[in-house]
């Protein structure tokens, strides 16, 4: 890989105008950002401004909906019980799917950095691979472990340790393991990316002073890998809250969470109002999440000077 | 000593464990479309190819998969056309708000899918893009220029900017540097950027959810709606062939720079 050998020494090189007058007139920055802020615009700039437009307005029965600038579909939401519920469970199984994939994605993501295996690099493809196959792919083969008439389940009852199906889909269980597995390859990408500070030297020093197995991993290994825990744990909490896939596949249409209901609302109910403001309330978890993420980072970088 | 040993193999252990149930869907996935039963059952009671037979004598999965080949073509051309020139602007450039414009850029991986979903519903609905090539082309663009444009950023920020100087110093024109010089050189991220576009279109499936008509589906969304439906080592085939696809790209973007510098 030719790349690689630049990669490593090459300084930043400013490009400094030279001398001789160039010939030709190179096009001005913003006409070549023109086209890609443009389409930017058009597919988040201004679905987003409508959206916001649009849950201002209230849903009529019958998918009608009157023009206007109330918070009507706001409330209507926060008034149902049913919809405080679908907040609860949404960044509930935020929680168990991030704290899951944080147990199994973080020693795995530790014993790739650190292995010195022949095998290392094939180990770290598959172990990110799976984050390029299709969602609704990896989602259909839990389906196929999980379901009633699934392997786990069919292995259970042919052995005789249970007598019916242990419910592992259509529920909330199902997916929290599913969402785990199909989100886990990003804590271990951000874990094994962003650790590059946990060397042979700063473990050799910690043993050198001392240190037993567990004081190197509380004071050394822990706190050199938390950055990278953290961005993983964000990206995994974010990425669950806001799935959809396979909260309907798995869940098969018994699991309520608020991206469910952002698709039911818009387009079995047709009361888009209420669609837009559910959108809304996902969108502000989702920036209440990431301020909180980067006031920890940013305390994470005021401890370390 | 002998301690260590056993350390060494329950550590082992684990790992063999943690990528059973990484890949265990994807594996399972695999195995299934092979079965020779009519229902989903594990391990199969036989084993032929007749679920792949199905797939392509399936005329929804063949007209979605042009549907998808054309929609992931477009949008990934598309988003090429697009990125590139800004990732120019971004690295090479000189204006201010700099630093905003790129993490304007990259924003769009912040913005919840299903919400995009709604919001482009919203949109192409009254303008009649709704159910159309164009619509799915656009969208998907929209959606794949931050992963471009990063990989191409990456390639121009690592090459020695140096042999751009040269060239124009030398009395090249500013589009003949960037045809004979820049390009050249950042080819490795454009192409990554371009196949990882490539793959994460076709198998885009919750925007494309809120855009797809009866008549013009996506792959992933057929399949979407044909496990709603019912499950049969049909869909495993199906999946096997999509599977197939991702390997394909794993290795030409791990060949070309690395999945793990493309992916973080």
């Amino acid at each position: 890989m030719a790349n690689e050998v630049i990669l490593g020494e090459a300084p930043k090189a400013v490009l400094t105008p030279s001398g001789g007058k160039p010939k030709g007139k190179d096009w001005p920055s913003f006409l070549k950002l023109a086209p890609g802020l443009i389409l930017l615009g058009i597919i988040f700039g201004v679905p987003l401004a409508w959206l916001l437009r649009m849950s201002f307005n209230t849903g009529l029965p019958g998918g009608g909906i009157e023009e206007g600038l109330s918070l009507n579909s706001y409330s209507t939401f926060f008034e149902a019980s049913f919809n405080l519920e679908l907040i609860w469970r949404t960044l509930g199984l935020g929680i168990v799917v991030t704290a899951g994939a944080f147990l199994l994605g973080y020693p795995l993501a530790l014993f790739l950095l650190r292995t010195q295996s022949k095998w290392k690099s094939l180990l770290l493809v598959l172990a990110l691979a799976p984050l390029l196959t299709s969602a609704v792919v990896r989602t259909f083969g839990w389906i196929v472990i999980l379901g009633d008439r699934g392997i786990i389940n069919e292995a259970l009852m042919g052995m005789g340790i249970i007598s019916t199906p242990l419910s592992l889909a259509n529920n909330e269980l199902g997916v929290a393991i599913a969402l785990t597995e199909i989100l886990m390859p990003y804590m271990i990408l951000t874990v094994a990316t962003g650790s590059s500070r946990l060397n042979d030297a700063v473990l050799e020093a910690s043993a050198t002073l001392g240190g037993n197995t567990v004081q190197t991993f509380f004071r050394v290994i822990l706190p050199l890998t938390l950055p990278g825990i953290l961005t993983g744990c964000l990206l995994v909490f974010v990425l669950t809250i806001s799935s959809f896939v396979t909260p309907a596949l798995v869940g098969g249409g018994r699991v309520f969470l608020l991206a469910t209901e952002i698709y039911d609302q818009a387009v079995q109910s047709l009361n888009w109002p209420l669609a837009s403001a559910i959108s809304f309330i996902l969108i502000a978890l989702f920036a209440g999440v990431l301020v909180g993420y980067q006031r920890l980072m940013a305390r994470l970088d005021w401890n370390r000077s | 000593m002998k301690t260590k040993v056993l350390k060494r193999w329950l550590i082992l252990a684990g790992v063999f464990l943690l990528f059973i149930f990484l890949l265990a869907p994807i594996i399972i996935t695999v195995i299934i479309s092979f079965s020779a039963d009519n229902i989903l059952r594990f391990p199969p009671s036989g084993w032929s190819l007749k679920w792949y037979g199905e797939v392509f004598a399936n005329r929804d999965f063949a007209g979605a998969f042009r549907v998808s080949l054309v929609v992931a073509s477009g949008a990934s051309l598309l988003a090429a056309a697009v990125s590139i020139p800004a990732a120019m602007a971004i690295a090479r450039g000189n204006f201010r708000g700099k630093a905003a414009v790129e993490s304007f850029f990259l924003a769009p991986l912040l913005v919840p899918a299903i919400v995009v979903g709604l919001g482009l519903l919203l949109v192409f609905s009254p303008l009649g893009l709704k159910g159309t090539y164009q619509g799915l082309i656009l969208a998907n663009a929209g959606l794949v220029i931050p992963y471009i444009i990063r990989t191409t950023l990456l390639s121009l920020t690592t090459m020695d900017a140096r042999c751009e100087e040269a060239a124009q110093t030398l009395g090249a024109r500013p589009l003949t540097v960037f045809r004979t010089v820049t390009l050249p050189l950042i080819i490795p991220g454009v192409l990554s950027g371009v196949v990882l576009a490539f793959l994460l279109t076709f198998d885009e499936a919750v925007v494309s959810l809120f855009l797809v008509s009866s008549r013009v589906r996506t792959l992933p969304i057929a399949m979407f709606d044909y496990v709603q439906t019912r499950t049969d080592p049909q869909l495993a085939a199906v999946s096997t062939l999509l599977i197939v696809l991702s390997l394909v790209i794993v290795v030409i973007i791990e060949r070309i720079m690395g999945l793990r510098r493309v992916l973080r």
